[in-house]
């Protein structure tokens, strides 16, 4: 799908500082080469099988779905790997080219804590050196992420500049690469970035569509009509989507974070209220103001709170094979209530977009339809979030 | 200045005139020293208060204006230069105001280039900024997030507005990418001094010579190194092996301490020190 030069039709690329450029080929170099050998194929599926909890299975969910117009609903259950979400997969398999790279330190950016979380256990697994950023508003709601991370061994350092949140802990974890790249590498979380991490990252997290289609049609017989996943950055999104993209009956249907309402101006919706644009490497859509300054996005979901997206989303978008819709906050907490209530499972606040999202579709599709959700991410890193949000507890019960 | 057909400058075809600014570099190569390169962004503290600096910084012995434009995720800034430009931003500084930056900067009798990321330009229109700049009398842009292979846009604005554009090259710059970045710089090429962002440092390491080596070995344009030169000492260090020594954050910093007058005297140590670099 890309051009040599990372492209995606007009969005992709590398705007990032000429002293990253040397770095940026090798990676490329060393990854399309693992990518085609055996030893390194075998070892990360070795890690998948043994580490990850590869392959993630699927659950049908017939008590959530009679909120979802009596479709049949089947979740990939992402939320049931290693730390918690689908953010391993891409990890580890960046953590070996680091180790092929020869580099002995990894550094990432996060915002729901989940990848670095996931950076942080791989650099436990394997030897690393490992820093974590995060912004400080993203450090204090999802403080038991910071925890974990620290208990694995990695440093986390609090980004207090700018919006405070995932925006600038990537500006952080690029200022950092520029000044140690010949002994780092950086572990970018998500399908975006410059060239070549959106298709490196995509082609880590591919293996969840390849398992998901695999998967249905052995349970069911026939494809789905629409495969449904929350978009922040989009990694788990394209991770389900890139297998079904030629399968032309297969609806794929990204869910943003509405966060407030897309009229009330505080939302991450940008393909509902961003424009062309360049943020942190890459062309694509971006929260922007009319001079270009980046404008600062809301959600619930601190994993969805990002004003860019994945450049073959934008692709995606404009050429009309992706649909983009935005969830709001409220809507999003109703659908997590909802999946723990009628199926046991408590789901991350960001895949409740995408749960949100099949309560929509699958009205509109009717009973006969067959949606396919990533769900992918568990939340017990939003209990307190959630605790809050619904109630639940009371002063005397430890809630600040 | 006249033009001097005899400069390597000169003979780029796609540059028949010689910029306010390659005329500048021009004629501190003939006296036999390097150019003072000083950076301000527009709207720190105020955007008056930014351009009355930009101005007085000419007075005190700059020979290049360096003129940011402050944006909302600048990735190759450190926390000095950081603080300043979110500090414009709350302050209502606008890309609009860059033009007028620019504007008094050349009518003081300097040269300005603009040092922008590159969505600021994305957004306005590539051809509607270059022929903006222009139209004030700007030199062309340092690009700090746009490499020339993404450039194309902007290679063909330049040329029609016969702005320059600088690219970056680093310590980390393979010959290729050496070639690369300096075969699209018109102006002058900008070194950055060490693997890093804006920030003054104690020391500016050898590799910042290196870099200007190795430059040198694939262009005849012009090169000026930027990254941690905050002193007096450090620009006649610099100067002794560079075209042009560029100057930011110290700047900054002055202008947010000591207000105009120690931004002023400090421009005057700097410019004394560009001229001590070559016995």
């Amino acid at each position: 799908m890309t051009t040599p030069h990372g492209r995606f039709g007009d969005f992709g690329g590398r705007y990032v500082p000429e002293a990253l450029i040397p770095a940026l080929e090798q990676l490329d170099e060393v990854r399309r080469k693992a990518a085609v050998d055996p030893e390194f194929i075998g070892e990360l599926d070795r890690l998948h099988r043994t580490y990850t909890g590869r392959p993630s299975i699927i659950t049908e969910v017939p008590r959530f779905a009679e909120h979802c117009g009596g479709a049949r609903v089947i979740l990939k259950r992402e939320d049931l790997n290693h730390t918690g979400s689908h953010k391993i997969n891409n990890v580890l398999g960046q953590a070996l080219l680091a180790k092929r790279m020869g580099k002995s330190r990894v550094i990432a950016e996060t915002g729901a804590g989940q990848h670095g979380v996931a950076t942080a256990t791989a650099a436990a697994l394997l030897g690393l050196d490992c820093v974590v950023y995060m912004g400080a508003v993203d450090t204090k709601r999802q403080a038991l992420n910071v925890a974990r991370m620290r208990l694995l061994g990695a440093e986390v350092v609090a980004v207090t500049n700018g919006s405070q949140t995932l925006k600038d802990a990537v500006n952080e974890a690029l200022r950092d690469w520029v000044a140690n790249v010949d002994s780092t590498h950086y572990v970018l979380g998500t399908v975006t970035g410059p060239h070549p991490f959106p298709e490196m990252v995509r082609d880590f997290h591919r293996i969840i569509g390849v398992e998901a289609r695999a998967q249905v049609l052995d349970l069911v017989g026939r494809l789905p009509d629409a495969v449904l996943a929350c978009v922040g950055g989009g990694s788990n999104a394209m991770g389900i989507f890139h297998r079904f993209l030629f399968d032309d009956s297969v609806r794929l249907i990204g869910f943003e974070a509405g966060g407030d309402g897309i009229e009330s101006g505080r939302h991450a919706a940008r393909f509902s209220g961003g424009t062309r644009g360049v943020l942190h490497g890459a062309a694509t859509y971006v929260l922007q103001d009319d001079d270009g300054q980046t404008i600062e996005s809301h959600s619930v979901s601190a994993g969805l709170d990002y004003p860019s997206v994945g450049p073959e989303h934008a692709h995606l978008f404009e050429t009309g094979r992706a649909e983009y819709r935005p969830i709001t906050d409220d809507e999003a907490m109703e659908a997590f209530r909802l999946l723990c209530r009628t199926e046991g499972i408590i789901p991350a606040i960001e895949s409740s977009h995408a749960l949100a999202g099949a309560m929509k579709v699958g009205r509109e599709l009717g009973p006969d339809a067959l949606l396919l959700v990533s769900l992918s991410g568990r939340g017990d890193k939003d209990v307190h979030t959630a605790a809050r949000w619904f109630g639940l507890l009371d002063d005397a019960e430890g809630m600040p | 200045m006249n033009l001097t057909p005899a400069s390597p400058l000169a003979a780029n075809p796609a540059s028949p005139a010689l910029s306010p600014g390659a005329q500048v570099l021009a004629a501190c190569r003939a006296e036999g020293r390097a150019a003072l390169v000083g950076y301000l962004p527009v709207g720190f503290p105020s955007v008056e208060v930014s351009i009355e600096a930009m101005v007085a910084m000419v007075r005190a012995g700059a020979d290049i204006i360096e003129v940011g434009i402050p944006y909302s995720d600048p990735l190759m800034d450190g926390p000095l230069i950081q603080r300043a430009t979110e500090a414009a931003l709350e302050g209502g500084s606008r890309v609009d105001d860059v033009f007028t930056a620019v504007r008094a900067i050349a009518d003081a009798g300097a040269a300005a280039y603009v040092m922008t990321y590159w969505n600021l330009v994305l957004k306005r229109g590539v051809a509607r900024f270059a022929a903006d700049l222009a139209a004030a009398g700007g030199s062309g842009l340092i690009t700090p997030d746009l490499i020339p292979d993404e450039a194309g846009e902007w290679l063909a604005a330049s040329d029609a507005h016969g702005l320059d554009r600088v690219f970056l090259v680093a310590p980390s710059s393979t010959p290729e990418r050496l070639t690369v970045a300096t075969g699209a710089c018109r102006g002058f090429v900008y070194a950055a001094s060490t693997m890093g962002v804006t920030g003054t440092r104690e020391t500016v390491g050898s590799a910042a010579q290196d870099v200007v080596r190795r430059t040198r070995e694939v262009t005849d344009v012009p090169v000026c190194v930027g990254l941690g030169v905050s002193t007096r000492a450090q620009a006649a260090d610099v100067a002794g092996f560079a075209d042009g020594v560029i100057v930011g954050s110290a700047l900054v910093r002055a202008l947010g301490e000591g207000g105009i007058p120690a931004m002023e005297a400090l421009t005057r140590e700097l410019a004394a020190g560009v001229r001590e670099g070559r016995p």
